[in-house]
């Protein structure tokens, strides 16, 4: 196996500013201005953030929920070099493009919420100050590894772009990087699943210092668990997502068995995450409170409800092999994290009845200009440089590693 | 369908093995040390019963901080008027009152100085540390603005200057910069009645003890931060409910424990995370040995 | 005759002993610390104190002025007070109170000058028009400029008695059209005691000058140059209606209910929050509450450079000082707050996405069907 440095992936090519691209940029301007104004105005006056809830949208969406669908890397990642499932390569590179996207809208949007941004230099680098208690303190450090792991990761596809390009300079560089990549390649990758692994689990652990004031429908120290194992299952289901929607709208046919085989691997995730989440709840004698009528009750009912709607819907291949059916139930799985993510950083947090929090205006058109600007770029990416295989509706997966990913270089 | 549960099953354990080992840590109870009061632990004693709800502490706290004062809302610009502890205000007189039972108290907010703090737990850079007298104290240098102090701190103390552009926490220190002089904090050396003094610990503990002894019938028989949440260096005499005044029941385990105890049980000497490293690209090595081996044959 | 002790001069004119003691205790009200002689907590030590000085010249001057600050000094309730004030002091040069006039009167200002030269207290009341080289001011064909400087010159110290003479005052405001300016920005050499208030309250300047006679020195000033004996601190901190403003209770307007009530003036454009003066306490012509909020009527600020003639005179002023209010914060204070549109907004944008997804997944459907038959 090349380790992603080997790749049937082209470059879509066509025009850049299409249509959608043009209207997703005029909501990321929107966005870009807003941000302007944050920093002019400050927090106080552009967010509904407060003493009660310091951290809002910004951080439950864009950071903790935002890395979670950019766990499609990580899941991948997983599946090809840990489980040995090399038949699933052409997943990797769109993947890993997602991941580091979504991950560096993530770390930006920590630098929008932070109240001193310019002093953020000091988490990486001040280590004779690091606080080794600091569940957050790991959680930065992890998140900003991390997105360096994952550019790196995709670097190979903007070199191998260089390779064929016409400049002497960039073909002579990537000549050179590409090998070098090939040989440390492997390392890069494992400390691209460990990374995850930690931070991951920690956006759990992070909520755990505020115990008292955790509804106790979530407050469990199972948290880390639970976190990491919904990002696996999330993780897949974002590759679920972007596969379908990106050959839909550069109009290829789907990879329909491999994302079929893929929801396969999502069943027994979803399916360990629930048996843990409920056994937790019986444990910890919740289960009147999850059947309380209160809103408590009623969103974790809700949230569990939509896990066990992707299990029903994934249930058999037959049912995975629908794209509709399948593409429905990754929808219900990424809301099943998306709500988890939000109950236990939004709603299960407690600082007292008397405080309240729904975003303002400006927290929220930032987030969908952020998302707005990272779809666009996926789709400017993707049509310059190598990511997507075009895959095939009647190619039947070989079970076998065997053959798949000892394709050579594309020249 | 062609794919082994098994292997999903082995994925999934590898990758969530650090984390399930973190789930059964908080059993072992040696992984989280507990943290005792300082013999030199300074803090302060607050009497409900003493207390008329002057408010001289309040401005007080603003003077000796040098902070402005709070006069938005409802006081139109007229008084240092804050409803609850925010960026301009350290320290705070609330009332209770039950207009049914005409019970009624003052009760007097600010930072409780907690034997193990939440805070400086997670404080990224120890922009919150514990200082001389396990004071809790803030060095904006470190801090980056984060607001996870706030997200800790089970008293809802920590506040942040939403106001600036360059927003910092702003929180009690007992007036350390005062009490390194040989000064008394700013509330207490203005509280008219004594409701609030300062002093050692546990000096502070023993007169507490002492006034409740003595007046039974005046007190709560109850010191709250004798325990609450590990302790606090700050100490509250009540005749009412300490939940009536904002203080809930907190338990004496110090908010921290669970998660020092996961962090330590896992990142000690880093093993674990180093062991997986190792782990995964063990794996992948095999893998890719087995794949290299399988090429050879398809080509031969 | 400018040689006797005051207390000498006391005796000659038959002013009482124990109305002698009487006015020192009164002086002692309100300058109570500051004048050299204050620690001294006996009248009759006080009195005995100010009658073994010698009497002090003053000469005292009018510029651009009313003459109230003269008024003041004069319109005492009781008779015999004004005529005692009269006593401490030798008044030598006054234009409005002296009994000669043309080239008599300026010709006891020539002798004031040269028999008490270098000892006189120069007390102005006024400002000094600059405009135009000064015109807009002459005294016996001297414009106000050079007579000032002229008498300043010898003077051993300077007093500018009233808002006018101590910044300009009325005439200064805007937009000025005289150029008028107060005694410091003329005499430049010289300190310049600034007892400001239109009218300055009389006790202030006779507790400088006392002390100046007594002990030679002059009070200690704050920053604008006002004894800190008589300016230290804002009248609202005494103010007789500050209770009102720690409850909360506010006259809305003239003649309303809080009005008459005696209500705090605070949104009547009070600006007794910022105003360092004494009226609080020490009311003018010993008469009680005979000051302007005594009477229902908003401080303007007249002791205060900033305030009286700059800033409008209903406008209310950010107190200095911020004492708690008498409300209490609840123990949980409501802030919930949900903005309508961001809530549109953000269910617009789930509402979009899911039913986007849905609609993807439909048309998925319709492509299976297709393949499946």
């Amino acid at each position: 196996m090349n380790y992603a440095t080997g790749s049937r992936a082209r470059a879509v090519g066509g025009p850049i500013f299409t249509k959608t691209v043009v209207a997703l940029l005029l909501i990321a301007a929107l966005a870009v201005v807003l941000i302007a104004v944050r920093f002019a105005l400050g927090l106080g006056a552009t967010t509904a953030m407060n003493d009660g809830y310091a951290w809002g949208l910004w951080i439950a969406f864009d950071v903790v929920t935002g890395t979670a669908f950019g766990c499609g890397g990580f899941a991948i990642a997983l599946l090809v070099y840990i489980a040995n499932r090399g038949q699933y390569h052409p997943l990797v590179r769109p993947a890993l493009l997602t991941s580091a996207l979504g991950y560096s809208i993530a770390g930006f949007s920590v630098l929008l919420d932070l109240g001193r941004p310019w002093l953020a230099w000091k988490i990486p680098f001040m280590f004779w100050h690091w606080n080794p208690h600091s569940v957050l303190l790991e959680v930065a450090l992890c998140i900003m590894a991390y997105m360096l792991v994952l550019w790196v990761e995709l670097s190979p596809a903007f070199l191998e772009k260089a390779r064929d390009s016409g400049s002497a300079t960039l073909r002579n560089f990537a000549e050179r990087t590409l090998p070098i990549l090939r040989k440390s390649m492997l390392w890069v990758i494992a400390l691209g699943m460990l990374l995850p692994t930690m931070h991951q689990s920690s956006l759990g652990s992070l909520l755990l210092l505020s115990g008292p004031r955790l509804h106790p429908l979530w407050n469990t120290p199972l948290l880390p668990l639970l976190f990491l194992i919904s990002c696996i299952a999330m993780g897949f289901g974002a590759v679920v997502l972007e596969s379908t929607l990106s050959s839909r709208y550069f109009g290829r046919s789907a990879h329909r068995d491999m994302l079929a085989s893929l929801g396969g691997w999502i069943l027994p995730i979803v399916s360990l995450f629930l048996l843990i989440r409920v056994v937790d709840l019986v444990v910890r004698d919740q289960l009147g409170a999850l059947l309380a009528l209160d809103r408590y009750g009623t969103m974790a009912a809700v949230e569990i409800a939509l896990f066990a709607a992707s299990i029903v819907m994934m249930r058999s291949q037959s049912q995975r092999l629908r794209l509709g059916n399948l593409f429905r139930a990754s929808m219900c799985l990424m809301a099943a994290g998306t709500l988890y993510r939000f109950n236990v950083y939004l709603l299960a947090f407690q600082p007292g009845e008397h405080w309240g929090y729904f975003p303002s205006l400006t927290e929220l058109l930032i987030t969908v200009g952020l998302v707005a600007g990272e779809v666009a770029a996926f789709i400017v990416l993707v049509r310059l440089f190598p990511i997507l295989e075009a895959g095939s509706s009647t190619t039947k997966i070989d079970p076998s590693p065997a053959g798949i990913g000892s394709t050579s270089p594309t020249a | 369908m062609g794919i082994s549960r098994r292997f999903a099953l082995k994925s999934v354990a590898t990758a969530a093995g650090t984390a399930l080992a973190r789930a059964i840590a908080p059993a072992k109870a040696d992984a989280y040390e507990r943290v005792e009061p300082a013999d030199d632990a300074v803090g302060m004693l607050y009497d409900t019963t003493k207390c008329i709800g002057c408010k001289s502490c309040m401005t007080a706290c603003n003077e000796a901080n040098n902070l402005p004062y709070d006069t938005r809302g409802e006081s139109a610009g007229r008084w240092h008027m804050p409803f609850d502890l925010n960026e301009y205000c350290k320290n705070i007189i609330k009332l209770y009152k039950d207009d049914e039972t005409g019970e009624q108290s003052f009760v007097k907010r600010q930072c409780m100085h907690c034997v193990d703090p939440a805070c400086t737990t997670a404080c990224m850079l120890g922009a919150l540390y514990k200082a001389e007298h396990g004071i809790v104290r803030y060095n904006a240098d470190l801090c980056v603005g984060c607001r996870y102090c706030e997200m800790a701190c089970p008293f809802n103390i920590p506040k942040f200057e939403w106001e600036s552009r360059a927003g910092k926490i702003v929180k009690c220190e007992l007036c350390a910069h005062l009490v390194a002089e040989g000064k008394l904090p700013g509330c207490c050396e203005v509280c008219p009645t004594g409701a609030v003094i300062y002093g050692n610990r546990a000096e502070l503990l023993a007169e507490a003890h002492r006034r409740i002894e003595a007046e039974p019938d005046r007190y709560v028989p109850h010191v709250y931060g004798e325990t609450e949440a590990g302790g606090t260096q700050v100490l509250y005499l009540a005749h009412l409910d300490f939940e009536k005044l904002g203080l809930p029941d907190y338990g004496d385990r110090p908010v921290p424990q669970t998660v020092k105890t996961i962090q330590h049980g896992i990142y000690q000497g880093f093993v674990a995370p180093v062991g997986l490293y190792a782990m995964l690209a063990a794996v992948m090595m095999r893998n890719r040995r087995q794949q290299s081996e399988e090429d050879t044959k398809d080509e031969g | 005759m400018h040689n006797e002790t005051i207390g000498e001069h006391l005796v000659r004119c038959g002013v009482s002993r124990r109305r002698f003691l009487r006015f020192c205790l009164e002086l002692a009200v309100v300058a109570p610390a500051g004048v050299a002689w204050a620690d001294k907590t006996r009248g009759a030590e006080m009195a005995r104190q100010i009658a073994g000085a010698r009497r002090p010249s003053v000469i005292w001057l009018h510029m651009q002025d009313c003459t109230g600050c003269s008024e003041t000094l004069l319109r005492t309730s009781a008779p015999d007070l004004a005529e005692l004030i009269l006593h401490l002091i030798s008044l030598d040069y006054h234009e409005t109170l002296m009994v000669g006039s043309g080239h008599q009167a300026e010709a006891s200002l020539h002798q004031a000058m040269s028999e008490n030269a270098g000892e006189y207290v120069l007390v102005v009341e006024g400002s000094i028009p600059r405009k135009d080289g000064g015109v807009y001011l002459k005294i016996a064909g001297e414009n106000g400029i050079d007579l000032l400087e002229r008498v300043a010159a010898n003077a051993a110290a300077v007093i500018s008695i009233g808002s006018c003479a101590s910044w300009g005052g009325i005439p200064s405001a805007a937009h000025n059209p005289t150029d008028a300016v107060g005694v410091s920005s003329v005499v430049r050499d010289k300190a310049v005691v600034n007892i400001p208030g239109c009218p300055a309250n009389p006790y202030i300047l006779l507790a400088t000058v006392l002390q100046y006679a007594t002990a030679g020195t002059l009070p200690l000033l704050d920053d604008l140059g006002r004894p800190l004996f008589a300016y230290d601190r804002v009248l609202h901190d005494h103010c007789p209606r500050r209770a009102h403003f720690d409850k909360g209770e506010f006259a809305g307007a003239f003649g309303d209910e809080g009005h008459r009530k005696g209500w705090c003036l605070y949104h009547l454009g009070c600006k007794g929050p910022v105003t360092h003066a004494p009226c609080s306490t020490r009311h003018f012509n010993e008469v009680v509450d005979c000051w302007p909020i005594g009477i229902g009527a908003p401080c303007y600020g007249c002791t205060e450079k900033e305030i009286a003639f700059r800033v409008p005179m209903f406008d209310t002023v950010k107190p200095e000082s911020f004492a708690p209010a008498a409300s209490f914060a609840p123990i949980y204070h409501e802030t919930k707050t949900v903005s309508p549109v961001a809530a549109g907004v953000a269910g617009a944008v789930i509402g979009g996405l899911a039913g986007a997804g849905l609609a993807t997944a439909r048309s998925l459907d319709k492509k299976d069907e297709e393949e499946e038959s």
